[in-house]
């Protein structure tokens, strides 16, 4: 297949297939897919399932008003730092399934044990399980010619974060892309069938350099890098995921937020277009018009844009340019709110 | 398997030569475009600018890394590619030819750091 392997998290995973550009742009103007099966699928069973759940993420699983919803959140340390980020997806009210990041799975599990102790459930890692992300405007159309009735019904009745699971097989319409799309949890002995088809019915396979800027144009954030468990959420743009209400639900690093709040907030994460030739990348210096400093987290050349584009930690303020210090020279950039692409972009008119 | 035109000199870091009289041109490998995939931003150096061997004298970006141009002759850059600025990509599509970096007039020796194409060949097969 001509892909180029790294080692990610103990994985040897493919950073492209070909080209990184030609894969970007294939999921923004038609459809690819994603091997994604370094993720951890946990399952959470039990009658405690839920109270647990509203105990141990800072977003509200009570969110979902309905069986098949899914929900984004953050797992928090006491200090209020992010654990992970994941999604949860609400499958029955004994049975939720969380997906968390490969490099943070290990610490996840053994936090997510040891808050486990008093409630009446069983956290199951499912690593005879594979994800598959296909992801694009094309997607849908695509998947129809799979010829099979469970994912023909699912793709076109579930919503944006919603999911269903069949006999062999979970479909959730959810990605990190940007683009609309689904992520399909299926058993390791059909995935790499399951693959093979997708790619013969016109699913270009995309490697994880361009769901690295397919995701940061979208403005979504990557765990360890822009935010990690030294960092609050509300100065990770996360802030919409914390749910501080209703009052009488505690959740793990709510107190720490709280007080954080109280003291306010002193920083915040913002988007940045570099103006000038160049490329940004992550640790970069933040220089503001005050003099004040911050500093980027994630950055990399946008293939749509045509521009270079990061995320950046900056302290709270009405900032709108900046200079960013590449190799000692300042380089000028504008201060957005990402998304740097707006979602599902192609088919905005 | 990437090709290494016969008739350049090489260096261990990726960098090719062209020597023609005095003047040296100055690009990356074809190996070396391949390692950085899609190449996006390229920052070239002065003209006039004085270089010795083993001196940054230029940064090519891709998608996914920077990497460090260094010079492989002592001498001054007398011209640099600037059709980069709009089209790095020529890097990746002729890394020999349109996708050259700079033009150095050679002062002094040739330095004896230099690999023969041949050399350079067998450098990448034990890399592999």
């Amino acid at each position: 297949m001509g892909a180029k392997m790294v080692d990610f998290a103990g994985f040897d995973m493919p950073v492209h297939y070909g080209s990184q550009l030609e894969e970007h742009h294939q999921v923004r103007q038609h459809a690819g897919i994603f091997d994604v099966s370094h993720m951890v699928v946990v399952d959470v069973l039990g009658a405690g399932a839920r109270d647990y759940l509203r105990h141990l993420l800072s977003n509200d699983i009570d969110k979902m008003g309905h069986r098949g919803s899914a929900l984004y959140s953050c797992m928090l340390n006491e200090q209020g730092g992010v654990i992970d980020d994941l999604i949860v997806y609400f499958i029955d009210t004994q049975h939720y399934r969380i997906v968390l990041n490969a490099g943070s799975a290990q610490k996840d599990l053994a936090w997510m044990e040891s808050q486990a102790q008093h409630f009446a459930l069983g956290l199951q890692r499912r690593d005879d399980l594979s994800i598959i992300a296909a992801q694009g405007p094309e997607t849908r159309t695509l998947l129809d010619r799979l010829n099979d009735p469970f994912i023909t019904d699912t793709i076109h009745t579930i919503g944006r974060f919603e999911c269903a699971l069949g006999e062999n097989l979970f479909i959730a319409r959810t990605g990190y892309t940007g683009e609309d799309g689904f992520e399909i949890i299926i058993p390791n002995r059909d995935a790499l069938a399951l693959w093979e088809n997708l790619s013969a019915i016109g699913f270009k396979p995309c490697g994880l350099g361009a769901r690295d800027t397919l995701r940061l144009e979208a403005g979504y954030n990557l765990y360890g890098q822009d935010m990690d468990e030294s960092t609050s959420p509300l100065i990770s743009n996360l802030a919409w995921t914390i749910a501080f209400q209703p009052e009488d639900r505690f959740f793990i690093g709510k107190n720490a937020l709280l007080a954080e709040k109280e003291h306010g907030v002193q920083q915040k994460m913002v988007g940045l277009v570099l103006t000038d030739k160049g490329v940004l990348r992550s640790h970069q210096r933040v220089v503001l018009a005050d003099g004040k400093e911050g500093m980027t987290t994630s950055g990399s050349f946008s293939p749509t844009l045509g521009q270079s584009i990061a995320l950046a930690r900056i302290p709270k303020g009405d900032y709108e340019d900046c200079e960013v210090i590449i190799r000692d020279k300042p380089y000028k950039a504008k201060i957005v709110k990402p998304p740097f692409v707006p979602f599902n972009s192609s088919q905005k008119h | 398997m990437h090709t290494v035109p016969q008739e350049l000199s090489y260096t261990t870091t990726h960098e090719w030569v062209r020597i023609e009289n005095d003047i040296a041109t100055v690009g990356i490998t074809e190996h070396a475009q391949s390692l950085l995939g899609d190449l996006v931003f390229v920052d070239l150096p002065t003209v006039k600018k004085g270089l010795a061997v083993g001196d940054d004298a230029a940064v090519v970006e891709s998608v996914k890394a920077a990497a460090d141009v260094y010079s492989p002759i002592n001498g001054e850059v007398i011209e640099v590619n600037t059709a980069l600025s709009d089209a790095p990509e020529l890097i990746n599509q002729d890394p020999y030819g349109a996708g050259w970096l700079f033009k150095i007039k050679i002062v002094g020796e040739l330095p004896l750091t230099l690999l023969s194409a041949q050399d350079y060949q067998s450098m990448l097969d034990e890399e592999l």
